[in-house]
């Protein structure tokens, strides 16, 4: 079964190859972008039941030995974030089929598609790096399509935008090379098995540097406050239904980064105060910057912002409860955040608007998107019986278990962030939703460049999402009993390294 | 293993700030060359973390000392290629820059300017603030 492992990343890569070839043909395009896109979903699926029936699956590619050659680890956090990122990928692909690629003022199917695969790519191969140079490749992989799409149809304000968010992240990736190199002057590998059994035998002031290190990098890339500048800024200037992915899923991966090296290369026997209050501060920081926000984007930004604070608090707990909590988290985030981002698409579609200013009376404009905006905000604030609720309730059980006075602490200030995104999400109803059309708001142009078909597409899409939301909080039974799994495989990583170290001999 | 020649260690320190340095720079074509040097700045750190230098990681080949590590020559290849490709990019986003905004300079946010002349006028419907109106219609862009 283990030639599955490498297919959710080589069967987008392969669709990339074939869509630079006929980049000309938007047709064809239209078929191959899904296409590929569920491949790699399909593969994904069929990776997430070989890890229920064999446990983790570990790859050598080329055939070199474990410490030496690119291993490709399949485990059970892996497969569940590579079946929903999958998925979204999938979902917002067919979004831009509806749409047409370069929204409605400019049409680069050619550069779309194969960038858009290419992404896919780079985040599949994030969630199956098996060493830390692979993962700096997957997340240069990821980000070089990002900056191209970032950049499409360029007006002048997004390739300001870009420029930042170009400039921000090659820092940390930089900064990643650098911490890299050190990691293999200190401890002889980059392994990230092997790195496992020889940091612990590092003397205990080089481990913490290189463990800031890391925090630092990811911090960068997945917008931890105090390194979260740049993303408010760049990320509501893109098209909307490529800001949609990159909400999802590019802090994301780096979050599931940072778990896997804490977990496995840094592991602790208490929770860490410093990523605890860095989570403080992202949840209070970015959860108060939505309510200050006019622009519907800006808004959804700060509170993905907001939100990466709760991931890093399930994280820095370091016990199987937290980083539990930390995983329904990260799946329940990924879906909410591309929903909230393609209702605002469909909002901006009908009604050519994003700022709350000029916006209203959208319920009597259309009730369709209004319960399509209604149930993931409700989500993203946590309301019960949502897939929100569930997740902070799995993060507050164990800010609660774990009875240090700064963890107790901690979960008041996301008890109190969750009030605050209630309230951003109340403003964004009140303005946007139920207030009749402010005076001399001109009337929403009808947008001819939709085709029809295109705007079902796109509703059934977002409805396709929005379902998928509730369908998370149905089934929060098995996936929490998922997540348990997964979160004491990474408490001991004992399963980890044995599929990596001794599985490879054989 | 001998430790690296302290030369090399001096060249990393003088890459890296003045990388950084660059970095924060307005003008994109700094940036840029700061990026570059960022990137020999780490790539450096990559080889030295293989160890001092010694006779060539090939199967018969004689020389003074032991065989080097090539394992981090390989991923400084890779590093190179990656941060090659990412400079190109970087030059092609800034010459975009200057075709479409006339300047190599970086801007200022202008949401953020907004936001911040708003609550000095509270009560007020937000307006136009000076940049706004000297670059017309970059909100459009949303």
């Amino acid at each position: 079964m283990n030639v599955l492992v490498p297919l959710p990343f080589v069967l987008p890569l392969l669709g990339a190859a074939l869509a630079m070839i006929a980049r000309r043909r938007g047709a064809w395009l239209r078929v191959l972008g899904p296409l590929a896109a569920a491949g790699g979903v399909a593969a994904s699926a069929a990776l997430l039941a070989a890890v229920a029936r064999d446990g983790v699956l570990a790859v050598q590619l080329g055939g070199w030995a474990a410490p030496l050659g690119i291993t490709l680890v399949a485990d059970r956090l892996s497969v569940l974030l590579l079946v929903v990122s999958g998925t979204v990928l999938l979902a917002v692909m067919l979004h831009a089929v509806g749409e047409g690629a370069g929204g409605t003022d400019g049409h680069e199917p050619g550069v779309f598609y194969p960038a858009y695969l290419t992404l896919t790519a780079g985040v599949s191969l994030v969630f199956l790096a098996g060493d830390l140079f692979n993962l700096f490749v997957a997340f240069e992989v990821m980000l070089a399509s990002s900056y191209v799409l970032m950049t499409l149809t360029p007006t002048g304000e997004r390739v300001r935008a870009g420029m930042t968010y170009t400039v921000v992240s090659l820092t940390s990736s930089i900064l990643f090379l650098t911490s890299l190199g050190l990691t293999y002057a200190a401890a002889g590998t980059v392994n990230l098995a092997d790195l496992s059994t020889r940091v612990p035998e590092l003397p205990g002031a080089t481990r913490t540097a290189l463990g800031l290190l890391f925090l630092v990098v990811f911090g960068i890339k997945g917008a931890i406050v105090p390194m979260h500048m740049w993303l408010p800024d760049s990320y509501p200037v893109a098209l909307t239904k490529i800001t949609a992915v990159f909400a999802a899923l590019l802090t994301k991966a780096a979050v599931y980064s940072l778990i896997r090296v804490e977990t496995l290369v840094f592991p602790r026997e208490h929770g860490s105060w410093v990523m605890l209050v860095l989570a403080a501060a992202t949840i209070v920081i970015g959860t108060l910057g939505a309510l200050t926000h006019d622009d519907i984007h800006r808004v959804f930004s700060f509170i993905l912002v907001g939100h990466i604070g709760y991931m890093l608090f399930g994280l820095a707990l370091f016990d199987v409860a937290g980083l539990t909590g930390a995983i329904l988290y990260l799946v329940h985030h990924i879906v909410v955040q591309a929903t909230l981002f393609l209702v605002s698409d469909l909002i901006q579609g009908h009604t050519g608007e994003t700022s709350l200013h000029r916006l209203g009376g959208l319920v009597s404009l259309s009730a369709f998107i209004s319960v399509l905006f209604f149930i993931p905000a409700m989500s993203v604030s946590g309301v019960p019986p949502t897939s929100g609720f569930v997740a902070k309730l799995a993060l507050f059980q164990a800010g609660v278990a774990s009875g240090s006075v700064l963890a107790y602490a901690v979960t008041g200030v996301a008890v109190v962030g969750s009030v605050l995104t209630l309230m951003a999400m109340s403003r964004i109803w009140t303005l946007g939703f139920w207030r009749t059309r402010p005076e001399g708001a001109q009337e929403p142009p009808k947008s001819e460049s939709y085709t029809r078909g295109g705007v079902r597409l796109m509703q059934s899409v977002t409805t396709v999402l929005v379902v998928a939301g509730l369908l998370i909080a149905a089934l929060a039974g098995p996936l929490a009993s998922w997540s348990r799994h997964a979160a004491s495989d990474l408490v001991s990583g004992d399963a980890y390294r044995h599929a990596v170290l001794d599985g490879g001999k054989r | 293993m001998t430790g690296p020649g302290l030369v090399l260690v001096v060249v990393v320190a003088v890459l890296f700030a003045a990388g950084f340095d660059l970095l924060m720079q307005r003008s994109l074509i700094r940036i840029v060359i700061g990026f570059s040097l960022l990137g020999h700045g780490a790539n450096l750190v990559l080889l030295l973390a293989g160890g001092a230098a010694g006779t060539p990681p090939l199967l018969g080949a004689k020389g003074p000392g032991a065989a080097v590590d090539p394992f981090p020559q390989a991923m400084v290849l890779t590093a190179i290629v990656i941060t090659f490709g990412v400079t190109a990019f970087l030059l092609a986003l800034a010459y975009r820059s200057r075709r479409l905004r006339g300047g190599d300079e970086v801007r200022d946010d202008v949401e953020d300017r907004r936001i911040c002349a708003e609550r000095h006028r509270p009560g007020e419907t937000p307006r136009a603030t000076p940049l706004e109106q000297e670059n017309p219609g970059p909100e459009d862009g949303a």
